[in-house]
């Protein structure tokens, strides 16, 4: 049933990358329960413009959950307390009347603050220009029945293939590690007969660029699996493992 | 039928599709015969310009960059991996015949083009067709991970507007695989240094020299920082302005500015009033509401449509006095199944909305704004069991409960429709070049192929076959003679009043210091376009409509409000501009709404009805894409008209009840 709430906010503002952020209050009355977390940021926003004073910078863009834009870590967490969920998906029924709520970018040495609670992941991108692609060009390739896949391993493929890149993994990770990330592509392409023969290769490759890049290294907490907001499994980190040595025993 | 003299109000001198010569099934390969290509060597000497990373921009762009061009690729987000294709749920059309149902590339071929109400070019349709398998094959070397069946083999399910099963899936994620493997190929390719990647970039203009388009104008979104950009083409896939809407399924950032500025450099905007409502998504609920959600067409394929037989009925469900599961069989109206017994739920999308509207405006609506019908999947978890539907829709009945707070597998889902995609867009010939040389348009943002009303998961077929197999090869016959054009100086005096036009634009905005928000103007523009050129249209509306845009133009240009400063990331700045090129569209689609005095597909004039309440053509007169071309601001724009012939197949009135 729908209501409202009354509720105050936390809020991260830093002007630029190299200025020094700080928490800010605001008060919002009357919000409501129906109304998606991004949608309250939206309503403040505007009160804000009202005011004349400037609306709160973050990212988002589907707001249906799959682009993987939207961020924010939500009273100690990414995208929120609600599992499976982006922060595009919460809803503000999840808070209660008069609660205090605290919003954070993404903290990770990898993905600097752009401004408020907007931050740049372009190292992901990164990552995947190291090796996450098979290396086939357009055309001439066999007809798609060809080579049957197991449904097993499709379906596990597939369950790798939904992460949707927006870094929950690594602001949840203590060291700040992308391995649930560059697993889940590994694992996606060793899974299929098409991007089995570059899986090692690949696991290197994409493992190298990732320390480059000043993630931090994996130590199995699992934090990662647990807010993934697709539920992407740290079983992929094992296999990610597996081609990894296989790749340093070729060495 | 025997090629047909169309009427003569259509100016054919003006517009000239290209279209290759001889028998339909053969124009495509006679045409790659014989065109120009670029040799390898030449190839690294050509810069090619490509806007946009969907499924048509990546795609696009990594193939270029394969065959050997020197690629500059654009992206609004802060990855080309966010781009909105990336939203698209249900799957992609071939003609792959897996199913050993009888399709083929011609009954692809004819069920676009019948689903597009026979407004769209034959050559293109057949071409769409012919390529959409190599597609498939594609995709799957990439390791995009579609459905397959226990022996391993790749499963389809059916969509509307067909009687084959042809749809290959990922889940209700399939947009979202087909573009990271697009993704995965353009990366590859950024890897290499093959092609350059600019994020957080948004497009302000297209630069024109002796009339050839050769570079673009844009704002680095991060640092406010205006730049320049040289090619020897310009290609754009900036996807749908459906956000002319404000409420639409579309992304937040997906904008309508790159065609508008196309438009003013002289491209012609086509057939803007097609534009698509969507049957199946969650209804509005409140005036905060950002954007509207999508259910998969898909679910059409085991969810059963209805609404109450009895106002009554209705009625108490709209108090909260009864429930959608108190009423018995026979006190539902399966509405769909009864006005369309051959294909029943599976009607394509434009005959859905309508159907949906007919019987909400009649009094039978549920939900406590009485604008929304029942999609219903009871009898589908009894027949299947709930393991398998959620399976099949796990994903989409995951979203549809976080946003109702309903559960889905309990009680029936309500859906209502919503401004979804845009036929409409900028012109193209069969080359996809717009009429500025150099310049060209795939995806979403063109207006080819889907006619007046775009068939379920073809937007991503369009999408990957513009990308992947048709824009690298035609561009080509345009870059052949371009290796003798050294690469030009963005100190030119095109690029420079390019740059000082934005300048001032910006300046003039930032200097209103009003008292409305950006968003507060959109939100007033989309509710008129809504309730004036949305699913019914008609003459008094469009003309009230053309009224209110120039109100809420003159309102924008007078009361906005944009803080801070331009030189900065300024989220309200990058709103604004994107607004007023809004308005701009809307008015045009208001324009083209009016001057087609028929009904088609999407464009449904209420005063050219069948007794039925279907879509009535007029063949006689509107057998034409409506071609806009900018004559200059606070000017009419002057119509053209690209006739339609119909040489292989017979136009008919739009049956799918028998």
């Amino acid at each position: 049933m729908e209501k409202s709430i009354n509720i105050t906010l936390k809020i991260w503002r830093q002007a630029g990358p190299k200025v020094k952020g700080e928490f800010e209050t605001y008060k919002l009355d009357n919000i409501s329960s129906d109304s998606s977390f991004l949608e309250m940021l939206d309503v403040l926003n505007e009160k804000l413009i009202k005011e004349r004073k400037e609306p709160i910078a973050f990212d988002h863009d589907c707001r249906e959950g799959i682009c993987g834009m939207c961020s924010l870590y939500i009273n100690g967490h990414p995208h929120g307390l609600d599992g499976e969920t982006t922060t595009c998906q919460l809803h503000m029924r999840r808070f209660k009347d008069g609660e205090t709520i605290t919003v954070e970018p993404w903290r990770s040495a990898a993905f600097p603050v752009i401004k408020d609670l907007m931050v740049d992941r372009g190292a992901f991108d990164k990552i995947i220009q190291a090796g996450g692609f098979v290396s086939v060009n357009t055309g001439g390739v066999p007809d798609g029945n060809a080579i049957p896949i197991p449904k097993i391993y499709a379906d596990e493929a597939m369950d790798a293939a939904s992460c949707i890149g927006c870094g929950a993994c690594v602001a949840a990770c203590k060291n700040g590690s992308a391995m649930l990330f560059v697993a889940a592509k590994v694992s996606q392409l060793a899974l299929l007969p098409q991007g089995k023969v570059e899986a090692s290769h690949r696991a290197k490759l994409m493992v190298a660029k990732m320390d480059e890049l000043g993630f931090g290294n994996c130590t199995n907490t699992g934090a990662c699996e647990a807010e993934c907001p697709k539920a992407v499994s740290i079983s992929h980190i094992a296999r990610l493992n597996r081609e990894f040595l296989s790749a340093k025993f070729k060495d | 039928m025997a090629k047909k003299v169309e009427s003569t109000s259509v100016d054919a001198t003006k517009i000239d599709a290209r279209i290759p010569e001889g028998p339909l099934a053969e124009k495509w390969s006679n045409y790659k015969d014989h065109q120009k290509l670029v040799n390898p060597s030449n190839k690294r000497r050509l810069d090619v310009i490509v806007v946009g990373t969907g499924l048509a921009g990546a795609s696009a762009a990594a193939s270029m960059a394969e065959m050997g061009f020197n690629v500059l690729n654009f992206c609004i987000q802060d990855s080309p991996r966010r781009a909105h294709s990336i939203a698209a749920q249900g799957g992609i059309n071939a003609a792959k015949n897996y199913q050993n149902d009888g399709d083929s590339v011609y009954r692809l071929f004819y069920d676009t083009i019948k689903g597009g109400d026979y407004r769209s070019r034959e050559a293109n349709v057949y071409r769409l067709a012919e390529v959409s398998n190599g597609i498939i094959d594609q995709c799957v070397a990439q390791g995009v991970p579609f459905a397959r069946e226990y022996g391993g083999l790749l499963d389809n399910r059916s969509f509307g507007g067909a009687q084959v099963s042809r749809t290959f899936y990922a889940k209700g994620q399939t947009g979202q695989q087909l573009l990271l493997g697009a993704y995965s190929a353009l990366s590859r390719q950024i890897g290499k240094g093959a092609v350059k990647l600019y994020s957080r970039y948004e497009m302000l203009d297209v630069v024109v020299i002796d009339g050839r388009a050769r570079g673009i104008i844009t704002r680095n979104l991060t640092s406010g920082k205006i730049e320049r950009f040289f090619a020897h083409a310009v290609v754009v896939g900036s996807g749908g302005y459906g956000n002319t809407f404000f409420l639409s399924t579309n992304a937040m950032a997906s904008n309508g500015s790159a065609l508008v500025q196309m438009y003013k450099k002289g491209a012609y905007f086509a057939n803007p009033a097609y534009a698509q409502i969507h049957p199946t998504c969650i209804p509005v609920h409140g005036d905060y509401q950002s954007k509207l959600t999508l259910m998969s067409e898909s679910l059409r394929n085991d969810g059963r449509i209805w609404v109450p037989k009895s106002k009554e009925d209705a009625e108490a469900i709209r108090a909260g006095k009864k429930k959608a599961t108190d009423l018995t069989e026979d006190q539902r109206d399966y509405y769909l199944e009864r006005r369309y017994p051959a294909f029943g739920n599976l009607v394509p999308r434009d005959v859905a909305s309508r159907a949906a509207k007919e019987r909400c405006d009649a009094g039978f609506g549920v939900g406590n704004t009485g604008l929304a019908v029942y999609l219903d999947f009871s009898e589908a978890i009894n027949r299947l069991s709930e393991n398998v539907i959620r399976e099949r829709y796990g994903n989409l009945f995951q979203m549809y409960e976080k946003i109702v707070d309903e559960n889905p597998y309990k009680n029936p889902m309500m859906i209502y429709p919503a401004m979804h995609y845009c036929m409409g867009g900028i012109w193209v010939d069969y080359e996809l070049q717009t009429s500025v040389k150099g310049l060209f348009c795939i995806g979403e943002a063109n207006f080819s192929d889907h006619g007046a009303n775009r068939l379920g998961a073809s937007a991503l077929m369009q999408g990957l076959a513009d990308g992947y197999f048709v824009l690298p090869y035609t561009i080509q016959n345009y870059l052949a003679d371009q290796i003798q054009i050294p690469r030009m100086s963005t100190d030119l005096s095109e690029f420079e009043e390019a740059e000082k036009a934005i300048h001032s634009k910006i300046e003039k905005i930032m200097k209103i210091q009003g008292d409305k928000s950006v968003d507060s103007i959109h939100r007033e523009l989309g509710l008129i376009m809504w309730d004036f050129v949305g699913m019914g249209r008609n003459k008094a509306g469009l003309e009230t409509a053309l009224e209110k845009i120039k109100a809420v133009r003159h309102e924008f240009w007078t009361k906005v409000y944009v803080p801070g400063v331009s030189s900065d990331l300024n989220v309200e700045l990058e709103k604004a501009l994107r607004v007023a090129d809004f308005i701009e569209i809307g008015e045009l689609m208001a324009r083209d709404a009016l001057m087609r005095k028929e009904s088609c597909g999407g464009h449904f004039r209420e005063e050219y009805q069948t007794p039925e309440g279907e879509a009535l053509r007029n063949d006689e007169d509107f057998s034409f894409a409506s071609c806009w071309k900018f004559t200059g601001e606070g000017n009419e724009p002057e119509l053209l008209k690209e006739p339609l012939d119909y040489e292989f197949i017979h136009r008919q009135q739009r049956n799918y009840k028998a």
